[in-house]
């Protein structure tokens, strides 16, 4: 028996008893679709986390003060000293390194902000100009802080895009004057609307020069220092040195130097492996769909007793006949899994397409994965059936009517 | 051609041993048109599937065209099945989902005969059994005569050497199970061997030769002068 005829009779088997065959690609194709749609999810999941961490900059490097311990407590901590503060000089020395591009101080604060009648509390960032550059913002109107000393307290500020809004309405806000704290500041540009990146809302802050802030908080120190390395492969040098260098001018280690790539990876595997994991638990109702399909051909098997017994009575070989009944599951789930993968593409477009944010999209190897195990349970559990069959005694088959 | 000697066959039912054939010695020749008769249970059936192997003796020898088929194993005996024993069954035993042509073609199939070779053959047996436009109907839409014409022409397709019928008159009525007989006498003088199982006195009477069975033994063994 050639193969063509093998798949022939097979199909025609198939054909014949056509609700089994459609409730078995059923229960197949779910599966295989849970799987798709699932990993679609976790996947779309883990594309959207990284691609908010790349929205608040690329080559990331960020400095912040005190030592973090593996253990999560610095010894410091233990003793009742605070870690020494970093200050604008700290950050103005990073420039000396190569492998930096530039930086910027950081240090935020609350304040009141208002304009004649109108004000709000406003969360108040005090930085350079090269905030604008490293964190990957864009102006809406008018320009961002000014280059230059980053010691002097120029009176001037950049909104929010809501801020401006809420406080200035349908007025002129560039050139306009804000009162902020006890101070006055000139607004010189107002940031494009970005919402929220990482649980951080771009349009609900004001941002001014690093020396007004600290002046208005009445401080000297820095919450961070962002770095942005020269290139994706001077991260870890840009790293290194910056930490070289703070070491240097306060005399021993006590600043964590992280680079965004060390937390985005870790995002990456935390996410990677709860898609694994929900692919995992949604490949168990594939196994479910292959015993499934091993029962509903066990029935076929005893359903066809007549027919198998009339095969051997021809002439067919068990193998033969084992072949027959393996070809058909085989068949079988390679339709239901192409099918469940179809089912589920589609239902991750639509997912899409409801959730636009969320980039949805099955990675190819939870796909691969889905139909190797639906093909591949379809395949193991319909052994056995077959076996049953081409074990059949010819006799008794067709002693029945 | 089929020689059996000293051949037994038993059954367990339940922890009791019972025997279907007792000891039985048959010679068959080549042409031979032979009845198996003799009441439920004398052994026809069994001795008819160990003639045509789907059922293998407990103790003694059958030789197939001098060939010790028992000692074949199971590949070996569906081959010989193949190519050297037509099988027709009381209850036709028809793939419900292949049309009369598809079923006749189906020896064809299972031997590997290539598709270009098979449709002439089977062509020309649905032409000879007048069945030529039943060719693409489903056996639910064939009449029983006609259905087990399509049986008798899927059991001669591989031009077997021996043709065995059990009961194939059983479900017919008197009319279409005469018709039927004419057809395989047909084949009986186209040299075929031809062993059928009946019930009917009518039809085991026009055998050239009468086997009776009582209780898994040959009662009689009458042979008649052909006519």
């Amino acid at each position: 028996m050639n193969l063509a005829d093998t798949l022939q009779f097979a199909s025609g088997s198939l054909r014949g008893a056509r609700t089994r065959t459609l409730l078995m690609m059923l229960a197949m194709a779910i599966g295989v679709a849970a799987v798709v749609i699932l990993t679609a999810l976790g996947e779309g999941a883990r594309r959207y986390v990284i691609g908010q961490f790349s929205s608040l900059g690329s080559n990331l490097v960020i400095v912040f003060p005190g030592r973090t311990e593996t253990a999560g407590v610095s010894p410091g901590m233990l003793l009742g000293q605070i870690p020494r503060e970093l200050i604008l000089e700290d950050a103005q020395a990073l420039a000396r390194s190569t492998a930096i591009r530039r930086y910027a101080p950081l240090s935020i604060g609350a304040a009141q902000a208002s304009n004649g009648a109108l004000n709000r509390e406003v969360v108040v960032l005090g930085s350079t100009a090269s905030l604008l550059a490293i964190r990957h913002m864009s102006m809406g109107e008018g320009s961002f802080l000014p280059e230059g000393d980053a010691r002097i307290a120029t009176p001037v500020c950049v909104l929010g895009s809501k801020i401006s809004r809420e406080l200035f309405g349908a007025q002129r806000v560039v050139g306009s004057w804000l009162r902020l704290g006890d101070r006055r500041c000139r607004v010189v540009g107002i940031l494009a609307g970005q919402g929220m990146s990482m649980g951080f809302n771009t349009d609900e802050v004001v941002i001014v020069p690093i020396a007004s802030a600290h002046q208005m908080f009445n401080t000297r120190s820095l919450l961070r220092i962002l770095i942005e390395a020269n290139s994706r492969e001077q991260i870890i040098p840009a790293r290194d040195e910056a930490e070289r260098i703070l070491t240097e001018r306060h005399g021993e280690r006590d600043v964590t130097v992280v680079t965004q790539d060390a937390v985005l990876a870790t995002f990456d595997r935390i996410l990677s492996a709860l898609t694994l994991a929900v692919g995992g638990i949604a490949s168990i109702s594939l196994a479910v769909a292959g015993i499934l399909i091993m029962n509903v051909m066990l029935i076929a098997v005893s359903q066809r007793t007549q027919e198998i017994g009339l095969l051997k009575a021809l002439g067919a070989p068990p193998a033969q006949i084992r072949r027959l009944f393996f070809v058909e599951a085989a068949m079988l789930s390679l339709l239901a899994s192409v099918a469940g993968w179809l089912l589920g593409e589609l239902g991750s477009s639509i997912i899409g397409h409801l959730y636009p944010t969320l980039p949805v999209g099955a990675p190819w190897w939870a796909v691969l994965a889905a139909l190797g195990t639906a093909l591949g349970t379809g395949i193991l559990f319909s052994v056995m059936p077959a076996r049953r069959a081409a074990q059949l005694d010819p006799v008794l088959a067709l002693a029945r009517r | 051609m089929i020689r059996l000697e000293h051949v037994c066959r038993s059954f367990n039912v339940g922890d009791q041993q019972v025997a279907a054939l007792r000891d039985l010695n048959i010679d068959i020749g080549a042409g031979e048109y032979v009845s198996i008769m003799g009441p439920s249970g004398s052994g026809k059936s069994t001795l008819l599937n160990m003639i045509g192997l789907l059922d293998r003796p407990t103790s003694g020898t059958y030789r197939l065209d001098g060939v010790d088929v028992t000692a074949l194993d199971e590949v070996q005996q569906a081959q010989v099945r193949r190519d050297k024993i037509g099988f027709v069954f009381q209850f036709f035993h028809l793939v419900p989902r292949l049309s009369a042509a598809m079923n006749i073609e189906l020896p064809l199939i299972l031997a590997g005969v290539p598709p270009e070779e098979r449709k002439p053959r089977v062509a020309e047996l649905l032409a000879s059994y007048g069945l030529s436009n039943r060719a693409d109907h489903r056996p639910e839409q064939l009449s029983g005569g006609q259905r087990q014409r399509v049986a008798i022409a899927r059991a001669t397709i591989m031009r077997p050497a021996v043709l065995l019928a059990d009961e194939p008159t059983g479900n017919l009525d008197r009319a279409t199970g005469r018709e039927v007989m004419t057809l395989l006498e047909g084949l009986v003088e186209r040299g075929v061997t031809l062993i059928l199982v009946t019930h009917d006195h009518e039809i085991g009477d026009r055998a050239g030769r009468s086997l009776v069975m009582v209780d898994g033994q040959l009662e009689s063994d009458s042979k008649r002068v052909a006519p």
